[in-house]
């Protein structure tokens, strides 16, 4: 029994660990104030949706999979909520009745895996009746075979069969083993034997009318002999190894089956609790379209910062664009001009679209690929002592390491820590041989030098794009198409800083 | 009677002493993990200290190489082997009945050993008679076995065990628990339920969960209940049992020390040719190095990092040979040219190689020449920690301090990318004064730099450089070959360190 609600063929592993580069994705995108939405300060949640949001999704298919899961939910949220209630119900019962294996024997180990058995199969119940009332209802594919699996595998003379065994499983008349002498005269080869029911065979009843040449000798345990009685347990143990694994293995099989619903329910509580807080600011979402990683698609329209419009409280403005066919988009012009915002919309939609989500847009349509990767200039810190080129350099260095073909790199203000044209020459390199190595590039940089040694090259492949300023200085904060600039309009920014008070906001 | 050894040999001054401890320079040079290799699962013969033993005399060392050499030969060392796996059970059986109670218990125990120990003896001894030995070590022991084989108190040893055997296997019986009771029958034929129920619940099996069946108690002894069931099963089965009581007594010390002694430092060969028996099969050579301690002009051909090939065997991988030599007045390699191109490999291999000749082994390449040096010395870069530079400067520039010191002519100096933490100018100005001290010095060194220009300070200095493939500047070669430095500009440097010019990347991302 598997839920697969997140993936057709293959459970979801919350204990993956992070892809490389994580951490920076997360400062660069401001991700945790989407996990924070997601989450509504459930840290189980949030452990869920982090994981989920950053183990990039690759298949389209994988994609379209949960875009369906995510739609039904949307439908019927309150089903989802109850389903998930069952999966916290198992695992409260459990935390309250199963203490820790260490230290405990078989016989201790069956019959509270017994008594375990009786809890699940009650929330089991329940389960099949949620399942009853809504397979109709449901139309994504993940669904309909959820609900059809837990008809089909639990039905009522199934969890007859389970009751009727946990009854036999008690051995109220003791315990029989065979043994043989191994090393050292130790006993081995321990094995639970069925003692003779009424029907024997006939060489039974023969020896025991021979009785004699078989005798019997017994060993009494004095009364206040604790180690004695504890080492006859231990050999009834010996025997009872093999049932009392198999009872309890059953319990772990349900159990970790409940545990993985409640996981791959987790990601789409959050998308809900993320879905309900949008709402409530009149900020649109939509479900993208992707398309394979060797495409090279981007186009867009009401693309916006999620999490700045999250942490604003309020709708802000998007931006239109098409860079189909494009792998080095390069984002110039005016400082404050929007251009980071628009950077940070470009990544947080990719890595949505790639789990499975919907997208801050009003339409959004781009490549797969195959990493979300961020390398953005750094405050001056503790990092002082090695120069800035040289810890830029490391970082890239790291970021490098953990590159493939067909991924999303975003720069913002990289490489400018040196003289523009070094910085421009080093920039070059990294850029040429990555766009060589199919890697998908945005760059954002008010250093002119550098743009202009791309824009000179006449790429096809390039697109440039810069932040829209009117005639008379004013920002829209939008990004729209444009050649790089030979100056970073820093004259409006001081006019605005010193002369004109009423711009500042 | 004398008792030979096949380490030592009984006429060098140096003596049989071990040092307890690795010297610093194994680490760097990854000789840890090489020795870990050897010594993986031979940790009850206490073997390490045999390989932070450095030998001194010339003599010493050959005595091991005509070892190593006879062993060299399959059946010989597979007879060992055998003999090995055997003595390594019979020393565990022993010091279990060393801290048995119950009678019948210790007894079986004391049995098993025994057996143990007689097919060790025979096997070694009936091997080694027909092996073609030219090792002075391995021959007195050959003749010793032979003498001891076939004594008669031997012999009647070996009768004893067999007979004791056959009986106690024979015998199968039941307990049945209930309460605070236990009977004790002979077993009469009933079926196994354990399978009857797991076929009941094999329906809700599905992946892999944790395995609940305990692992219980398993050749540690017995309590005083399970004493009790041996006790009466002994009443089942009297006959076995007093014949056992027997074998006992009249075999109460079989142990003998030479043989004893012999099971440990013949470890030091079968460990070491084991692991570079692995290493042959990927296709590459070992060597009995000529060992100089007159001069220092030394060589190796084909040679490599045997740390490195012992990973490359795992992750099915070649490596590649590298030569070098000096003549005259040269002493130092320094070693540039781009990352990931081997000279770090370089280093530790030339440290390596100059250990492991005067340990007396066999050493990786087809031939060499090496110097039997009094110290190796080593400074290698420490995992980088971004928020603590200031501190590891310092840091490193105690340590180099230190083995300055230290070190004597006759002493071999390793560098790796030291200074790499700090600034360009930093790096260029603190090597330059290290080096011109290790010149001053006379001592043979290895130098790993990003900074070329090290590479011209003196005549006693060698430039290595890392080769690439003449048409392709990105692929590398891995060949460390002895050609002037070219050099880069500033930031370039920076980036050709971190391995982010326009060529380094293209190799480095997967296409």
């Amino acid at each position: 029994m598997k839920a697969f609600l997140m993936n057709r063929q293959r459970d979801f592993d919350v204990k993956q660990p992070l892809p490389p580069q994580s951490e920076a994705r997360v400062q660069d995108l401001e991700l945790d104030v989407l996990f924070n939405a997601m989450a509504n300060g459930d840290e189980f949640l949030l452990n869920v949706v982090k994981r989920a949001v950053l183990c990039s999704v690759l298949a389209p298919d994988t994609i379209h999979y949960r875009q369906a899961i995510l739609q039904d939910c949307l439908a019927h949220p309150d089903v989802i909520r109850a389903i998930y209630q069952i999966s916290i119900e198992a695992a409260e019962n459990r935390k309250k009745r199963w203490m820790s294996t260490l230290g405990r024997m078989p016989s201790t180990i069956l019959s509270g895996a017994v008594q375990l058995m009786e809890m699940y199969v009650e929330l089991l119940v329940k389960l099949r009746s949620i399942a009853d009332q809504n397979s109709a209802t449901f139309v994504s594919e993940g669904f309909k075979t959820f609900f059809a699996m837990i008809q089909h595998e639990l039905d009522d003379d199934y969890f007859e069969v389970i009751r009727e065994h946990l009854k036999i499983l008690r051995f109220r008349d003791g315990v029989l083993i065979s043994a043989e002498l191994g090393p050292g005269n130790e006993g081995v080869n321990y094995v639970l034997r069925k003692p003779a029911g009424k029907a024997r065979h006939w060489w039974q009843e023969l020896q025991e009318l021979l009785g004699p040449q078989t005798p019997t000798y017994t060993y009494t345990i004095p009364d206040r002999d604790e180690n004695g009685a504890r080492a006859l347990g231990d050999l009834k143990d010996r025997g009872l190894n093999l049932v009392a694994n198999a009872v309890a293995q059953s319990v772990d099989h349900i159990d970790s089956f409940l545990q993985m619903l409640r996981t791959e329910l987790a990601f789409y509580i959050g998308c809900l609790n993320l879905c309900d807080r949008l709402a409530q600011i009149g900020a649109p979402l939509c479900f993208p379209d992707p398309t394979p990683a060797d495409a090279r698609d981007h186009s867009y329209t009401g693309l916006y910062d999620a999490c700045l419009a999250l942490t604003m409280g309020k709708q802000i403005v998007g931006n239109d664009g098409n860079a189909n066919g494009k792998d080095l988009i390069m984002i110039t012009g005016a400082n404050q001009g929007g251009k980071s915002t628009f950077l940070r919309s470009i990544g947080l939609a990719q890595v949505m679209m790639q789990c499975g989500m919907f997208v801050p847009a009003t339409s959004f349509r781009a490549n797969i690929v195959t990493g979300v990767f961020t390398h953005y200039r750094r405050k001056e810190d503790a990092t002082m002592q090695s120069g800035k080129l040289d810890e830029e350099l490391s970082r890239m260095s790291e970021i490098v390491d953990a590159l493939s073909p067909n991924a999303l790199l975003l720069f913002n203000e990289s490489f400018s820590a040196t003289n523009e044209r070094e910085g421009a020459e080093v920039a070059r390199q990294i850029v040429s041989a990555l766009l060589e190595r199919r890697i998908k590039v945005f760059f954002v940089t008010h250093q002119f030098e550098l743009a202009r040694t791309f824009y000179d090259q006449h790429l096809a492949t390039a697109h440039f794009l810069c932040s829209e300023r009117q005639a008379d200085g004013q920002r829209t904060f939008r990004i729209v198409e444009g050649a790089p600039q030979s100056t970073s309009y820093g004259a409006d920014l001081y006019r605005n800083v010193f002369g004109r008070e009423a711009d500042a906001t | 009677m004398h008792s030979p050894s096949v380490l030592f040999d009984e006429e060098d001054p140096q003596g049989q002493g071990e040092t307890a401890t690795a010297p610093p320079f194994f680490r760097d040079l990854n000789l840890d993990q090489v020795v870990d290799a050897i010594t993986a699962r031979r940790d009850e013969y206490d073997l390490k200290p045999l390989f932070y033993t450095a030998l001194h005399s010339e003599h010493t060392i050959r005595y091991r190489q005509a070892v190593f050499q006879d062993l060299e030969r399959a059946s010989t060392l597979e007879a060992i082997r055998k003999f090995a796996e055997e003595m390594r059970v019979v020393r565990r059986h022993l010091a279990l009945t060393q801290k048995l109670y119950y009678k019948y218990n210790r007894e079986g125990w004391f049995l098993e050993a025994a057996a143990r120990y007689r097919d060790a003896v025979t096997g070694l001894a009936d091997a080694l008679t027909h092996a073609d030995l030219r090792a002075r070590g391995l021959i007195q022991l050959r003749d010793y076995l032979a003498d001891y084989a076939q004594r008669g108190d031997f012999q009647t040893f070996v009768t004893d065990i067999d007979n004791c055997r056959a009986g106690l296997t024979s015998i199968r019986y039941c307990i049945i628990v209930r309460d605070s009771s236990v009977r004790v029958r002979k077993y009469a034929g009933e079926i196994d339920y354990s399978v009857d129920v797991e076929a009941t619940f094999a329906r809700f099996q599905q992946g892999a969960v944790k395995d609940y069946r305990l692992k219980l108690s398993i050749g540690s002894g017995m309590n005083h209940v399970e004493a009790a069931i041996l006790d009466m099963v002994a009443k089942l089965y009297p006959d076995i049992f007093a014949s056992l009581d027997a074998f006992c007594v009249e075999h109460s010390n079989f142990l003998d020390p030479v043989v004893a002694r012999f099971d440990r430092e013949i470890q030091f060969y079968v460990g070491y040719l084991e692991l570079i028996a692995s290493v042959k099969a990927i296709g590459l050579p070992f060597c009995y190095p000529e060992i100089t301690s007159a001069d220092k002009e030394i060589f190796a051909n084909a040679s490599f990092d045997l740390a490195l090939a012992v990973k490359a065997v795992a992750e099915e991988k070649t490596v590649v040979g590298n030569d070098f030599f000096l003549k005259g007045a040269e002493r130092i390699f320094v070693v540039s040219g781009p990352n990931q191109g081997g000279k770090t490999t370089f280093a530790r291999m030339f440290g390596q190689l100059h250990h492991l000749a005067r340990l007396g082994c066999p050493t990786p390449g087809t031939r060499a020449r090496l110097f039997l040096c009094d110290a190796i010395f080593t400074h290698f870069e420490q995992e980088e920690d971004i928020s603590n530079l200031r501190g590891k400067l310092q840091d490193d520039l105690v340590r180099i301090h230190a083995i300055l010191t230290e070190a004597t002519p006759s002493s071999i100096i390793i560098m790796n990318e030291i200074f790499t933490s700090t600034t360009l100018q930093d790096a260029i100005l603190l090597s330059k004064q290290i080096l011109t001290q290790i010149i001053r010095l006379d001592a043979l060194a290895v130098c790993v730099t990003f900074i070329e220009e090290l590479a011209t300070l003196d005549v006693k200095t060698v430039s290595m450089v890392g080769g690439v493939v003449p048409d392709n500047p990105a692929q590398r070669t891995y060949k460390i070959e002895r050609r002037p430095a070219d050099g880069l500009s500033y930031a370039l440097s920076i980036a050709e360190k971190y391995r982010l010019t326009y060529a380094a990347l293209k190799e480095r991302i997967p296409v």
